[in-house]
C-alpha cells in the first residue's frame, strides 16, 4: 500500500517550513519522522496534497538543561529522549514514556514534537508531557508563543496549533526528587496503550495523565487533588477516570477502561521509580 | 525528483515520485529484492532495513526522506562472502524457516546489538516486539541473537 | 565406515541464500525473462458483506493514468462454478449478481504499475442492494435468507446427510453420576504467512500458460487453471519460487490465482499480482471458526463414559475447504487420548459472510483436541480431582499395534501415559502446583496457572504415497525430485539428508527439485504434516533402489558378480567387497549409463496409511487479577512425532507451532461488526503474537517410530499448535479457577479473563 500522490518540500528552516506550508494551506502537512502521518497515508485515511519535510532542520533536534526545566526540541527521536542523560535525570518519566512509543525502529525515526502536534490521545507522550505540566513552544507567520500542554488538547487528532505553526519546543520541568510510574496496558508489547497512566508525585504534589481513555489526553485533575488534600494513593486512585471519557472499540468496552485506569493510576502513583 | 541514496556502500542517483517508500526504492529502482513486504500498517518488520546504521521500517519512510543516506540493506552484510556474524549466528542456531521475515530481523537484531550489546532473553524478546515471524515462534530467533551477542 | 547422518542436528543448506540475498518470492521474480514488460493487476473488492450488485461503474477507473483495462465478470463472461463439497453452490469467479463477504473480489484493474492500480481501485463505484449479513453461525442457520438460494439453506454439509448418526441428546447420558455440559468458540484466526499471496502469469510463444504460485502444492493448480482459462490441463505449467509461508491457507488456488492468465491473454502481455496485507487479511482464507457444543459424563471415581459433541463449522461465505475440515479431520479425532466407551459426534457447516474458511495448521484436528480437553477440564473441576489425573485416569492405555475408537478413529501407536508423564516431569507439575497454592494463599493478585493437555492427531491423512526421482548427473552430483513443495520445513536438508544416505553422494552434491509441474508432474504437497512420512519416505526408498541399480552398472564395469559390489557411502564409490582399492564413483556410473538414459530411478512410493503424532503439553501461565493480563511465562511440550531425521527442524516446527498455539489461545481473533465489517483487517488490529508475548519452549524428546512408512516418522508440522492450544486455555482458566471460574472462552484476553472474575462476584 502506497499513499496517495503529493508534492514534497523540504525545509531547512522552520521560517521557511511555515513558509511552505502558508502557501499551500489545509492541502499541506508538515512531515518529521513520519511515524504518525505516513501510516495514515498508506491506508489513504490522510490525502495531503503537499509534505513539507521538516526533519532536516537539525537545529530543532537538542536536548538542553534550561534552569528549572529541560528544553527538547520538536524534532529530537523518541531513541535520543529516551537515551538523554539530562532526561534520564530530570525526567525519567518521560524517558521511560518514550521507550515505551511503538518499537525500535519507529523510535528511530519518530520524533517527540510528531507525536506531541498529532494529538493523538492513544500515544504516550501527549498524556506524558500533559502530566508533567509540559509547555509547548510553537511557531507561526506572526512569531512564537507558548501553549501550556493542558490548553493544547482541543479535540480527536485536533491541537491548538494553527495550519501554519509549526511546533519547535516542548519545556518539561524538572520533576528532581518525585517518584513516578509509566504504565502502559497493552495487548502486544508494540500495540499502542489500551490504558496508559504518566505519573508523578512529591509529597502532596502530583500529576496525572491518561491514554487512550477519550478523544484527547486526560489530566486526572481529581486525582492530583484528592491526594493534596491528603487522600490515599487506592483512595485517589478510585477517581482517575472522574476526567476521561473513554470510548468501547476492538480493545476494551469503556467499563473496563474506567477499570483499567483506577489500578494502573494506583500503581503508577505506588511506584517507587525516582 | 532527484534523489542521491548510498545503498550497501554504492551511491545512486535516482529520479523518483515523491510518494515511493524506501522499500519501493530499494526493491524497485534498484532491484535488491532481499528486503521484503510483510503488511501495510509499520507493525511486521519484514521491510527493515538500516539507515544511517540504524534499523528503520522502509515502509513507513520516502525515500525522499533517505536522500543523502547510507542505507544498508541483507544484501550488504556479507563481505567478501563471509557472512555477518548476526548472519551466521541465525544460520547456526536454526533462527529462520520460510525466511521472510529473515532480513528484517537480522537488520533489526543487529541494530538491537549496537545498542545492548549484551542483552538478557527478556531484552532480546522485547527489541525484537516490531518484527513479526510466523514460523519460529522466535524461540530460535531470540537465540541467534543471543548467540552473537556472546560471540562478538 | 562412518555413521548414518540421519537423526543428526544438521544446518540448513538453504539458509545462506536466505540470509545474505533473501529468498526469491514471487513478487521478486523481476529478471524472469517471460516476465518481462508485465502489467500489474489490482482487484476491486467488495465493501459490503452481503449484497445484491446493482450496478459496476468503472468508468472513472478506465480513465486514469496508467490503467490498460478494467474487467468485471460480465466483460470476461465468467459462468459460475460450483464448489467440490456442495455443488448446489456456485459462485463466479469475480462476484457478479451478489457478493457475499467484504474482500470478496468484483473486478479487475491492469495498469502498468502498482500504484496506477490501487489508485484506480478507489476509483471504481459499486452499487448494492443490501442484504442480512450474518456474522454468527446460528443465526445464518436459523435464517430463511440465504447465501446460496439453489442450496436451500445456509447449513450447507452436515454429517447426518451423509449418513452418519445424528445426536441423541441427554438421554445418551442416563445413567452417568456426572454429566457437564459445554458452549465453546473455537474462534476464527488468520493464518497470517508472512508474505501474502502473490502470483505471475504469461503465455510463452508455444502457446502454454506458465504461472508462478505462492502455492504449497504446485501439482493441484494446473487444474483448476486450466478450467478458468479454458485450456487442456497440458497447456499449463505452474512454477512455485520460494514461499514466504502457507500454514495450510496456500494449498488451494484462489479466483485472483485463477484469472491471471485470462487477463494476461486480454491484455496480450505477462501479469503480475501481489496482494497488500490489508486485502490478505480479508481475502485468504481463514482457520478454526467452530462452535462447539460438549456434553460429557461419566462417574465420580473420574472414569468418563460418554461424550457427545456438535460441531458447527462456520464456512465463511464459500463452500471451501474449511466445510469438510469438520467431518473429516474433527469428528473422527474427537475422542482424542481417551477410552470413552460411548461416543456421539454430529458435524454442521454453515455458510456466513464472512471471508472463507480453509486448512490451517492443524486444520481440524486443534478443534476436536480443544473441545475434549476443555471437556476434560471441566469434568474434573466438576469432581475436584486434578486434571492431570483425570486424564491419566482415561488415556487409552499404549498400544503397538492399530487401536480403533468409538468413534472410528484409526490409530497407529501410541503411549500417551508416557508423554504425559514426561511432560509433567520436565515441567516439574508438582512444583508449579505448589507455586500456585503459595500465591493463592498469600491472595497475591498475580496467580499462577497452569494447563495440560495431551493430544492425539492425524497426519499423512492427504494422499497415500508421494512421487520421487533421483538422478545422478555425469560430473557425481544428484538431483532430487519432490512432489512435496517447501514453505519453511527444510526440505532442501532433509531429502538431501536421505539421498545422501542411501547413496554416499555428498548432501551439498544434492540438488532439490520441486514446485514445477513440468519437472514434478506429480505431487500432494505440503499440507497434514505429510511431507517427510511421505515425500521424504519416497525420496529415501527411491535413492535406495537407484544405489542397487547402480551396484549392477558397477558390475558391468567391474566385470564383477552384482551380488559381490558393495557401496562405500563414506567415500560415495562401488567396488567388490573385499577389494575397496579397484572402485567406481558415481560420475563414472553417470557416464557409463548416458547412452541409455542415464542413472535414474523413478517412482511413487506408497505408505501404510496416515499416521497419529501424539504428547503432552504443560502450559504456565500468570494472570493478573486486578486487571485480567495473562503473562505466558513457560511451555513444555512433548511430542512424539516417531523417527526423527533432523532433531533441529523437528524443534523448529514444535517451536512455531506452540507460538501459533499460543497465539489462538491468549490473544489472536478476526473480528467482523454486525453488519459483516471486518474490524482486524491489518496487522496492527489483528493481535499477530510477537517475541515479547512468549517465553521460550522446552522441548522434550520422545520417539515412538510408526510402522506405516519405511523412515518411522509421523508428522510434526502441527502438533505444537494441536497441543498448546488447550494447554494455555486450561492454564489461563485454572490460574482463577479458585474464585470460581470454569470457563473462558478463546482467546483469553485481559478484558475476557476481568469478565469472567467479575462475574463469579
Amino acid at each position: 500500500m502506497i499513499p496517495a500522490p503529493f508534492d514534497y518540500k523540504r525545509a531547512s528552516s522552520a521560517e521557511e517550513a511555515i513558509a511552505l506550508v502558508g502557501e499551500y494551506g489545509d492541502e499541506a502537512k508538515f512531515l518529521a519522522g513520519g511515524h504518525s502521518l505516513l501510516p495514515l497515508m498508506k491506508l489513504r485515511l490522510a490525502q495531503p496534497a503537499v509534505l513539507v519535510d521538516i526533519a532536516r532542520i537539525t537545529d530543532l533536534s537538542y536536548i538542553r538543561d534550561a534552569g528549572d526545566h529541560i528544553a527538547i526540541g520538536a524534532l529530537t527521536r523518541h531513541m535520543d529522549v529516551e537515551k538523554s542523560p539530562i532526561v534520564l535525570q530530570h525526567a525519567p518519566l518521560l524517558a521511560n514514556a518514550a521507550s515505551h512509543v511503538g518499537d525500535p525502529q519507529v523510535r528511530h525515526r519518530g520524533t517527540i514534537g510528531g507525536s506531541i502536534a498529532h494529538a493523538d490521545s492513544a500515544s504516550d507522550l501527549p498524556a506524558t508531557t500533559l502530566a508533567l505540566g509540559a509547555t509547548y513552544v510553537v511557531q507561526g507567520p506572526n512569531g512564537v508563543r507558548e501553549i501550556p500542554a493542558n490548553e493544547f488538547y482541543v479535540g480527536f487528532l485536533e491541537s491548538a496549533l494553527a495550519p501554519d505553526e509549526m511546533l519547535t519546543e516542548i519545556r518539561v520541568p524538572k520533576m528532581n526528587g518525585a517518584t513516578w510510574g509509566f504504565q502502559k496496558f497493552n495487548r502486544r508489547a508494540q500495540d499502542w496503550a489500551i490504558v496508559g497512566v504518566a505519573a508523578w508525585k512529591r509529597g502532596t504534589e502530583s500529576g496525572v495523565a491518561l491514554v487512550n481513555m477519550g478523544s484527547v489526553p486526560v489530566l486526572a485533575t481529581s486525582v492530583a487533588q484528592a491526594i493534596a488534600s491528603g487522600a490515599s494513593i487506592s483512595e485517589a486512585a478510585e477517581l482517575a477516570a472522574a476526567e476521561a471519557e473513554p470510548q468501547s472499540d476492538l480493545n476494551a468496552s469503556a467499563e473496563y477502561r474506567v477499570h483499567l485506569a483506577k489500578v494502573l493510576v494506583r500503581r503508577a502513583l505506588e511506584s517507587t521509580n525516582a | 525528483m532527484k534523489v542521491t541514496i548510498t545503498v550497501n556502500g554504492q551511491t545512486h542517483e535516482s529520479d523518483i515520485e515523491p510518494r515511493t517508500l524506501l522499500v519501493q526504492y530499494v526493491r524497485d529502482t534498484l532491484g535488491l529484492t532481499g528486503t521484503n513486504i510483510g503488511c501495510d500498517t509499520s507493525s511486521c518488520g519484514a521491510c527493515s532495513l538500516h539507515v544511517n546504521g540504524e534499523s528503520v521500517k522502509s515502509c513507513t519512510m520516502l525515500a525522499a526522506q533517505a536522500d543523502g543516506c547510507e542505507v544498508t540493506t541483507i544484501e550488504g552484510l556479507a563481505k567478501d562472502g563471509v557472512m555477518h556474524p548476526m548472519q551466521t549466528a541465525f544460520m547456526e542456531n536454526h533462527g529462520l524457516q520460510c525466511g521472510y521475515c529473515t532480513p528484517g530481523m537480522v537488520m533489526a537484531s543487529i541494530s538491537l546489538l549496537k545498542e545492548n550489546p549484551n542483552p538478557t532473553e527478556e531484552e532480546v524478546r522485547i527489541g525484537l516486539e516490531g518484527n513479526l515471524c510466523r514460523c519460529t515462534g522466535y524461540h530460535n530467533i531470540v537465540k541467534s541473537v543471543l548467540a552473537a551477542a556472546q560471540a562478538k | 565406515m562412518g555413521g548414518s547422518i540421519l537423526g543428526n542436528r544438521v544446518l540448513r543448506k538453504e539458509d545462506p541464500k536466505f540470509l545474505t540475498t533473501g529468498g526469491k518470492y514471487v513478487d521478486d521474480l523481476l529478471d524472469e525473462p517471460l516476465l518481462q514488460n508485465a502489467v500489474h493487476v489490482t482487484y476491486a473488492r467488495s465493501s459490503v458483506a452481503h449484497g445484491r450488485i446493482l450496478s459496476i461503474d468503472a468508468s472513472d477507473a478506465a480513465s486514469m493514468p496508467g490503467v490498460i483495462a478494467v474487467f468485471t465478470g460480465a466483460d470476461l463472461d465468467l459462468q459460475p462454478m460450483p464448489s467440490a463439497f456442495n455443488p448446489a453452490a456456485t459462485r463466479t469467479l469475480l462476484a457478479m449478481d451478489k457478493v457475499r463477504f467484504v474482500g470478496e473480489p468484483l473486478a479487475i484493474i491492469v495498469s502498468e504499475t502498482r500504484e496506477q492500480g490501487e489508485d484506480a481501485s478507489e476509483a471504481i463505484i459499486v452499487d448494492y442492494d443490501v442484504l442480512e449479513a450474518f456474522v454468527d453461525v446460528e443465526q445464518a442457520m436459523a435464517s430463511s435468507t440465504l447465501l446460496y438460494d439453489a442450496c436451500g439453506s445456509n447449513v450447507v454439509f452436515d454429517t447426518t446427510a451423509l449418513g452418519m448418526p445424528d445426536n441423541t441428546g441427554d438421554d445418551f447420558f442416563a445413567g452417568c453420576e456426572v454429566v457437564v455440559k459445554g458452549r465453546y468458540i473455537n474462534q476464527r484466526v488468520a493464518p497470517c504467512p508472512l508474505e501474502v499471496r502473490g502470483a505471475a502469469a504469461a503465455w510463452g510463444p508455444d502457446g502454454r500458460l506458465t504461472q508462478w504460485l505462492s502455492t504449497q502444492h504446485a501439482q493441484g493448480a494446473p487444474g483448476p487453471i486450466a478450467t478458468a482459462n479454458g485450456v487442456d490441463v497440458s497447456q499449463v505449467r505452474v512454477k512455485t519460487p520460494d514461499v514466504g509461508g502457507g500454514f495450510g491457507a496456500k494449498i488451494g488456488t484462489y479466483p485472483e490465482d485463477l484469472l491471471l492468465g485470462v487477463v494476461a491473454k486480454r491484455v496480450g502481455r505477462p501479469v503480475r499480482w501481489r496482494e497488500t496485507r490489508s486485502e490478505s487479511m480479508v481475502g485468504l482464507g481463514h482457520g478454526r471458526a467452530q462452535l462447539q457444543y460438549i456434553t460429557i459424563g461419566g462417574s465420580r471415581d473420574g472414569k468418563v463414559t460418554h461424550y457427545q459433541f456438535h460441531a458447527i463449522q462456520d464456512s465463511g461465505a464459500w463452500v471451501d475447504m474449511g466445510t469438510i475440515l469438520a467431518p473429516f479431520m474433527t469428528r473422527p479425532m474427537s475422542s482424542g487420548v481417551y477410552d470413552i466407551p460411548n461416543i456421539e459426534c454430529r458435524t454442521t457447516s454453515v455458510v456466513t459472510n464472512t471471508t472463507p474458511t480453509v486448512a490451517y495448521r492443524g486444520a481440524g484436528r486443534p478443534e476436536a483436541t480443544a473441545a475434549i480437553e476443555r471437556a476434560m477440564d471441566m469434568f474434573a473441576a466438576e469432581i475436584g480431582m486434578d486434571a492431570a489425573e483425570v486424564r491419566r485416569i482415561n488415556l487409552i492405555p499404549k498400544f503397538m499395534e492399530p487401536h480403533t475408537t468409538a468413534i472410528g478413529g484409526k490409530y497407529d501407536v501410541g503411549d500417551y501415559e508416557e508423554s504425559l508423564n514426561r511432560a509433567l516431569e520436565a515441567s516439574d507439575y508438582a512444583g508449579w502446583r505448589k507455586k500456585q497454592a503459595e500465591r493463592r494463599a498469600n491472595n497475591d493478585p498475580k496467580q499462577i496457572g497452569i494447563g495440560v493437555s495431551v493430544y492425539v492427531e492425524i497426519t499423512g491423512g492427504v494422499g497415500t504415497g508421494e512421487s520421487a526421482k533421483v538422478e545422478v548427473l555425469e560430473d557425481g552430483s544428484a538431483r532430487v525430485y519432490t512432489g512435496t513443495s517447501p514453505h519453511g520445513q527444510g526440505h532442501d536438508t532433509s531429502w538431501s539428508m536421505l539421498a545422501s544416505e542411501q547413496t554416499g553422494i555428498p548432501m551439498d552434491k544434492i540438488e532439490l527439485v520441486w514446485g514445477d509441474t513440468d519437472l514434478v508432474p506429480v505431487g500432494s504437497g505440503t499440507m497434514g504434516s505429510r511431507s517427510l512420512q511421505q515425500g521424504g519416505n519416497a525420496v529415501y526408498s527411491v535413492a535406495g533402489t537407484l544405489a542397487e541399480k547402480a551396484k549392477s552398472v558397477a558390475a558391468r564395469l567391474l566385470e564383477a558378480n552384482e551380488a559381490d559390489i558393495v557401496l562405500d557411502k563414506d567415500k560415495g564409490v562401488f567396488h567388490v567387497a573385499g577389494t575397496p582399492a579397484v572402485s567406481k564413483t558415481w560420475a563414472e556410473l553417470a557416464i557409463a549409463e548416458k547412452a541409455t538414459g542415464g542413472l535414474v530411478h523413478s517412482d511413487i512410493i506408497g505408505v501404510v496409511g496416515p499416521t497419529f503424532p501424539f504428547g503432552a503439553h504443560v502450559g504456565i501461565v500468570e494472570v493478573d487479577t486486578e486487571t485480567g493480563k495473562v503473562v505466558h511465562i513457560a511451555h513444555y511440550a512433548c511430542d512424539d512425532a516417531g523417527t526423527v531425521l533432523n532433531p533441529m527442524l523437528l524443534e523448529g516446527q514444535i517451536h512455531g507451532g506452540v507460538a501459533q498455539g499460543a497465539a489462538q489461545a491468549l490473544m489472536e481473533e478476526v473480528r467482523y461488526d454486525e453488519d459483516g465489517n471486518p474490524i482486524t483487517s491489518n496487522l496492527a488490529d489483528y493481535a499477530f503474537i510477537s517475541a515479547a508475548e512468549l517465553p521460550s519452549v522446552h522441548v522434550i524428546h520422545m520417539e515412538t517410530p510408526t510402522p506405516n512408512n519405511l523412515i518411522g516418522a509421523k508428522g510434526i508440522g502441527e502438533s505444537g499448535t494441536i497441543g498448546s492450544t488447550p494447554a494455555l486455555q486450561s492454564a489461563v482458566i485454572d490460574a482463577v479457577s479458585h474464585l470460581g471460574v470454569r470457563h473462558i472462552d478463546m482467546p483469553t484476553t485481559a478484558e475476557r479473563v476481568w469478565s469472567a472474575i467479575q462475574q463469579t462476584r
